[in-house]
């Protein structure tokens, strides 16, 4: 293995803003690292800084005690990354529907409906307490999103 | 990281000008309070000029909604200049585009207030 990157890296954070904007980071130079256009990149940094945002507010409500981690992995034919939070679990059929005339003009409520937008595949895992969200790009798919 | 904003006033409408990013934390929070003092002021012909805003979260779309509708629950008139390619693109998916009155060129986007 001398000399070779590690394919996987993982961070453990605290449940902050600058957490957010280093996965967001990370995310960004991964996707740039494994040769994406500059759409995807943005797309795929767009859904992992949402998947933060979700762990670090909505699952870890900003709790000192409780952490977040990132993991990202280029397997050479995806990308993959891992966010989990330690909060009480999301069950996203719970969620509503942002495109709903109802939900339109709500102030909230559009970061899943994004990350699925902008990625190739996404997991949900319940880890009680916790939530996984896996995040899956395939490398030399065509273009999501709009 | 952070939201560049400065306003100007043009024939009576209060153009806001951003740069930067709006998302969760600073931006969004300096927009909600611009819209907010504008409005105490009475002012409430507001024009946002996003043609320097290179980032825009599901915080700061959610922020661009909701100034929306308090501005137009206090019987002013909200709309948007200047879109980047990328915040129009995520206007889109997200069906918003077709919410806001979205203007591209600033003389006509003055013109187009109810005066008065």
């Amino acid at each position: 293995m001398t000399g070779q990157e590690p394919r996987r890296i993982t961070y453990t954070l605290d449940s902050s803003l600058d957490s957010v904007n280093k996965v967001e980071q990370t995310a960004e130079q991964m996707a740039r690292k494994a040769g994406v256009d500059e759409d995807d990149i943005f797309r795929i940094s767009m859904a992992v800084r949402e998947a933060a945002v979700n762990a670090v507010l909505h699952g870890n409500a900003y709790d000192p005690d409780k952490r977040m981690t990132a993991s990202f992995e280029n397997t050479g034919s995806d990308l993959v990354i891992r966010i989990t939070d330690e909060g009480k679990g999301l069950d996203p059929a719970t969620l509503p529907d942002p495109l709903a005339p109802e939900n339109l003009l709500r102030g909230s409520g559009r970061g899943i409906f994004l990350i699925r937008s902008f990625m190739d595949e996404v997991h949900f895992r319940q880890l009680h307490p916790g939530t996984e969200l896996t995040l899956i790009k395939h490398l030399g798919a065509a273009p999501t999103g709009a | 990281m952070s939201m560049k904003i400065s306003t100007r006033q043009v024939d009576g409408v209060t153009i806001l000008d951003l740069g930067g990013r709006i998302t969760l934390g600073e931006g969004s929070v300096q927009l909600r309070d611009s819209v907010r003092d504008l409005l105490a002021k009475g002012q409430k012909k507001i024009l946002l000029n996003l043609g320097d805003v290179n980032y825009i979260d599901s915080s700061g779309i959610g922020e661009l909604v909701s100034a929306y509708t308090t501005v137009r629950n206090q019987g002013g008139e909200l709309k948007l200049l200047n879109l980047t390619r990328k915040v129009h693109d995520l206007l889109q998916i997200t069906k918003l585009y077709t919410v806001f009155d979205v203007k591209d060129d600033e003389a006509s986007a003055i013109a187009s207030y109810a005066r008065g």
